[in-house]
């Protein structure tokens, strides 16, 4: 078993205002393995920043425990910051100073040995695509170029566990992969990572485990995957099909045993159709998606043999699985609200699909 | 006791504040204007001691005490008027630039910081409260003390020069003069950090922290007030006194603004 490297428990922080004491971490248990990422998700107070900060032996907790390393950061707090990297929400990071003059005064504060400071600046400015910047006030920057020269200083001291909070907010698609791949490259060489995000896909792609907080309590915890799985029994899945005049595909769905949940897309949304209830009639020579959970695969396939049967041409069969976001939004108590088109965030087809303009695979 | 940690605080505040036209203006206008203008101003005074209101430096100088009077023995009119002014009267003045320059600079590196929001990377570093807190004192202090003792010496050599036709000899430093400038410099400016300090941990922004710790130039205005009017007449010791009171008040300045400094409490108040 993975050394572990970050163990809280009924970890509390409450911050005093003029309104009374307002716990913004309540009794949380967390556990880090060493190679581990974590993601941390929730709300905007959520506690995400306040956890960081308490692991990191910035804040000192109200009540409860932690060891990072094995050490109480709240009083072995030095220790544990030379081998822990943050980056923060905010990049932090001095506008009037150059990226290289930046850097190397953090590699004196991280205690990175003399002789290698220079080297390691050199090497981080050029391992995140800012060297031909180096020299430049970092005033000049650009929002990504700023996150991360911040990404860049979390690492001059090589820590075996990094905090990073919302580390892509703000950047472009390519910045934003750029650093989803340095995490990944993270992980490879054995660090642990803790990730504070609102970015759901980029959680569930990244993360072993998440760990969703509301109002500084856990929620859920556990694989994405099985996050997900958990979110309900069944398997969702959607047809792309079209229906001689006459036949309603959400109805006969409906109806049949081991279904439930069937809606027809629209190109607004989704129109309730279940159960043989009256839903938007047909449209020949159309395709149109139509949505629902089945029991089990036998039900599918019962499903798509009905259909056939009743002349509907069935042109895709594809299941949906539910994503982090769907289990985000549930366990926030709100329906994710998915657009006709919108398909299953990256998950892979269990069923067979031929495209409608392919005759040899009509069915 | 991480010394390289804190020389690169030291370090990195330093060349932060250089850049900032709001911090470096005042640390140099203040001290060029109080000792290298009005010491060749004064300078040029005893040609006017004919103009008619000149004559008010006569009269106050015969408005102070006898023993201050006596120091002016065996000197001409004009000697007495550079004297009085050179050595006396402009001594308080001297004050105001270690105290300046530190509290300017320290309002940077503690307000300021956390204003422009890159404090939170400082407390993220392997560094104790202690470290943090004496690399940001250092960085108000040693530039504080770069200028008052960099511009006594450029005071030292205009006065000299300046007066030289009046005085025909150099006249300054004096005993007081050194003691003002190597006990109670130093003082003054540590009293500016410990009011920067506290003050600073109270408001968000460069500004407020300057204005607000600007208070503590008061003392140094009743001193200039006490010395024209003859209530308060420098002397070696009260400079020693005075210095040991405003490191009294420094001490206890720092002594209670350190006690505020934890990182948890600098950041809930980010």
């Amino acid at each position: 078993m993975a050394e572990t490297v970050v163990v809280t428990r009924a970890l509390t922080r409450e911050f005093v205002s003029g309104s009374g004491a307002v716990r913004a971490v309540d009794a949380l248990d967390l556990t880090v393995a060493r190679g581990e990422v974590v993601g941390l998700l929730g709300h905007n107070g959520a506690g995400k920043t306040t956890t960081v900060r308490l692991l990191a032996g910035v804040l000192t907790p109200t009540s409860g425990s932690a060891r990072v390393f094995g050490l109480d950061p709240s009083v072995d707090g030095v220790a544990v910051r030379r081998r822990v990297g943050v980056s923060t929400e905010t990049p932090a990071v001095d506008d009037r100073l150059s990226g290289r003059a930046g850097l190397a005064a953090f590699a004196d504060l991280y205690g990175v040995p003399v002789a290698r400071v220079g080297e390691r600046v050199e090497e981080l400015l050029a391992s995140f695509d800012l060297a031909e910047a180096a020299d430049r006030k970092v005033g000049t920057y650009s929002r990504g170029m700023r996150q991360r020269l911040a990404l860049a200083r979390a690492l001059l001291h090589d820590p075996e566990l990094l905090f990073l909070d919302e580390p892509t907010a703000g950047l472009d698609p390519v910045a934003a992969r750029a650093v989803a791949d340095r995490v990944r490259g993270l992980r490879g060489e054995g660090r642990s990572v803790v990730l504070c995000t609102h970015d759901l896909a980029q959680a569930q792609a990244l993360c072993d485990r998440v760990v969703v907080l509301e109002h500084g309590r856990v929620v859920a915890a556990g694989a994405p995957a099985a996050l997900a799985a958990d979110l309900g029994a069944g398997l969702r899945v959607r047809f792309l099909a079209s229906a001689p005049a006459g036949v309603d595909v959400a109805a006969r769905l409906g109806a049949l045993d081991g279904w439930g949940g069937v809606a027809v897309a629209t190109a607004a949304g989704t129109g309730e159709a279940s159960g043989g209830a009256a839903g938007d009639p047909p449209v020949d020579g159309g395709a149109r998606v139509v949505a629902g959970v089945a029991r089990d695969a036998e039900a599918v396939a019962e499903a798509v043999a009905t259909l056939v049967r009743a002349g509907v041409r069935v042109y895709a069969v594809e299941r949906e699985l539910p994503d982090l976001e769907d289990v985000y939004f549930a366990l926030h108590g709100r329906p994710r609200k998915r657009a006709a088109g919108e398909g299953s965030g990256g998950a892979p087809a269990d069923i067979a699909v031929e495209p409608p303009d392919d005759e040899e695979g009509r069915r | 006791m991480n010394l390289r940690a804190v020389r690169a605080i030291v370090r990195k505040d330093l060349s932060v504040v250089l850049q900032s036209k709001a911090v470096l203006l005042p640390i140099i206008i203040v001290p060029a204007v109080m000792l290298l203008v009005l010491p060749i101003v004064a300078s040029f005074a005893p040609q006017f001691v004919n103009v008619p209101g000149a004559s008010d430096l006569g009269a106050m100088l015969e408005r102070m005490p006898e023993s201050f009077q006596q120091r002016f023995a065996g000197l001409s009119q004009e000697q007495t008027i550079v004297t009085l002014l050179l050595v006396y009267l402009f001594a308080p003045m001297y004050l105001i630039v270690p105290l300046m320059v530190a509290s300017v600079i320290a309002a940077d590196a503690f307000a300021g910081e956390k204003e422009r929001r890159t404090l939170e990377a400082l407390l993220f570093t392997p560094t104790t409260d202690r470290e943090l807190l004496l690399g940001k004192l250092l960085s108000g202090f040693v530039p504080a003390m770069a200028v008052a003792w960099g511009g006594f010496v450029v005071y030292t050599v205009v006065a000299n020069a300046a007066a030289w036709p009046v005085m025909g000899r150099l006249f300054f430093p004096t005993g007081m003069w050194l003691v003002l400038a190597l006990w109670v410099a130093p003082a003054v400016a540590a009293l500016g950090l410990g009011a920067t300090v506290l003050v600073s941990a109270r408001v968000s922004t460069f500004q407020e922290a300057y204005q607000i710790g600007g208070v503590v130039v008061l003392p140094i205005v009743v001193l200039l007030i006490g010395q024209a009017t003859g209530v308060v007449v420098f002397s070696v010791a009260l400079v020693l006194l005075l210095g040991a009171v405003f490191w009294a008040a420094a001490a206890a300045l720092l002594f209670f603004g350190a006690r505020g400094f934890r990182r948890g409490d600098v950041l809930s108040r980010a």
